[in-house]
């Protein structure tokens, strides 16, 4: 049966060639903890993409209930943790997560960095890497406000206060994202927006070139 | 196939595309060319994965189960007895900035000289170490001044968070997420309705009594605000409920906090003191 289906979508649409470009590739030795347990240093990559698909469905999951306005956000967050089933968990995983996705990615990059791997040919693959860092680290930075308690509201007004300190263009900076004088209303949508839309849509983007060019280029060999 | 992969030909074409075939790119070693046992990504190293993945995940559910996300009183920008923290992977930049010669004057050099250089250097990695030699101890200046940077990481991150912690016990605050879940489990050990955390404050009870221009006049609501509510000083909201008439006057007498609540001994006669501590007495509001 989905073998027919497979075969029908198939003929029209030549779709092997795409997927198995991806799966069918070796997993060399040096690499595989199977083999040598102290290539685990090599896992750090992949379970960072398995935490921050976590993040992903976590946190679609949290904006079912999460409203972002300076009345409601944190009622609503109180409401999902508490009183919504499985709340505590889904809120627990999106914000353990958001440590634990820093912390993978910062081990792959140790990684990479002590083991070279991001010498010729793969210098694009270390840029882009380090955007995909920044954009975590963004990512930690406007989530942070969203539970709008106490201390997300002074984290934020401190991080845009230390951005605004930057000559020229810090009051623009600042103002970007405030949206107005202080931390409220528009900061909060502002961020929510960042937060949900225009971060991840660049974290995407950014991952799929990340993986891309690792099928492109192959895995850097033995040291 | 008009294009075909005949190399008689003086240009060879990508596919039906117009695209010429290059011959510039280095193909990736071919995996005969892996010395040793190398297996299928899939499914064979997937599934190894997969179950790795499996405990994993198990294991950061049971974690989320048995520690609660933290969440602490609603946002109030009128709240001046809050210490603010970033999350823990910021630490470290946060406690950078607070040094002499990176802030004040010179929070240029803070907030754009050296982190700028650090991250401009670990995005440009690759086109400052250019050598072909991949083994860190070979590399005795990148792996060192990764190092370095790492421990200076570790020890920054460490000072604030001890910093944060020093603050804490000398001004005798703890978290307010943790004093959150302690009044939640309270409240419902003792079988009441989880509190309402979003309620506004009520009102004080009354608001004509000559105790309160006593309040007014010796500046107690510069700190604990002309509603009670607080601000440098805790609420008064509610006090008479927590306290007995003898020990409000006892801490308006004496002081608390090594000072942080003065001593009206002297300031205020005893006869006032006792009319403020009645006064506050009533304020029993939920």
């Amino acid at each position: 049966m989905f073998k027919n289906v497979y075969n029908w979508i198939d003929e029209r649409l030549d779709i092997t060639p795409l997927w198995r470009d991806v799966a069918d590739h070796e997993v060399p030795e040096h690499v595989n903890p199977a083999h040598h347990f102290s290539a685990f240093v090599y896992c750090f990559g992949g379970l960072t993409f398995f935490i921050t698909v976590i993040q992903i469905l976590s946190g679609m999951f949290l904006t079912m209930y999460y409203v972002p306005d300076i009345i409601n956000a944190y009622a609503s967050v109180d409401f999902l943790q508490h009183q919504v089933a499985f709340g505590q968990i889904v809120r627990g995983m999106h914000h353990f997560g958001a440590s634990l996705v820093i912390v993978m990615m910062f081990l792959h990059t140790l990684r990479v960095f002590f083991t070279g791997s991001y010498k010729a040919p793969r210098e694009m693959n270390w840029v882009v890497g380090m955007l995909i860092f920044f954009i975590m680290l963004g990512l930690g930075f406007t989530g942070y406000l969203l539970p709008w308690d106490n201390k997300a509201y002074y984290a934020t007004k401190v991080g845009v206060e230390i951005a605004a300190s930057v000559p020229y263009i810090g009051s623009y900076i600042a103002d970007f994202l405030y949206g107005g004088d202080i931390v409220g209303a528009q900061t909060l949508t502002r961020f929510f927006a960042i937060h949900v839309f225009f971060l991840p849509g660049a974290l995407i983007a950014m991952l799929a070139a990340h993986f891309l060019m690792i099928r492109r280029q192959g895995i850097s060999g033995p040291l | 196939m008009a294009h075909g992969h005949n190399s008689n030909e003086k240009v060879v074409y990508v596919g039906d595309t117009r695209v010429k075939k290059g011959k510039g790119f280095q193909t990736p070693p071919d995996y005969t060319s892996f010395p040793g046992k190398s297996e299928a990504f899939i499914p064979n190293f997937l599934l190894k994965e997969w179950m790795v993945g499996c405990v994993v995940l198990v294991g950061f559910l049971v974690w989320t189960i048995a520690e609660p996300p933290p969440l602490g009183y609603p946002a109030d920008p009128t709240n001046a007895a809050f210490i603010p923290m970033p999350d823990w992977y910021f630490l470290f930049l946060y406690q950078f900035l607070k040094y002499p010669y990176v802030s004040q004057d010179y929070v240029l050099l803070g907030t754009m000289g050296i982190p700028a250089i650090m991250f401009g250097a670990l995005l440009l990695a690759p086109f400052l170490d250019t050598g072909k030699e991949r083994r860190f101890y070979r590399r005795p200046i990148a792996s060192s001044l990764m190092l370095v940077t790492l421990a200076a990481c570790v020890y920054l991150t460490v000072v604030s968070w001890d910093h944060y912690q020093h603050m804490l016990e000398k001004n005798g605050q703890i978290p307010e997420h943790h004093e959150r879940e302690e009044r939640v489990r309270e409240a419902i050990e003792e079988g009441k309705p989880r509190p309402n955390f979003m309620k506004k404050a009520a009102a004080v009870i009354e608001p004509d009594d000559p105790a309160a221009t006593i309040a007014q006049e010796a500046q107690c609501l510069g700190c604990h605000a002309a509603d009670l509510s607080g601000s440098a000083g805790p609420a008064l909201i509610g006090v008479g409920a927590r306290l007995s008439k003898e020990e409000i006057a006892e801490t308006i007498t004496h002081g608390r906090n090594n000072g942080a609540m003065p001593a009206y001994e002297g300031q205020l006669s005893t006869e006032e003191i006792d009319q403020l501590a009645t006064w506050l007495s009533k304020q029993t509001q939920e």
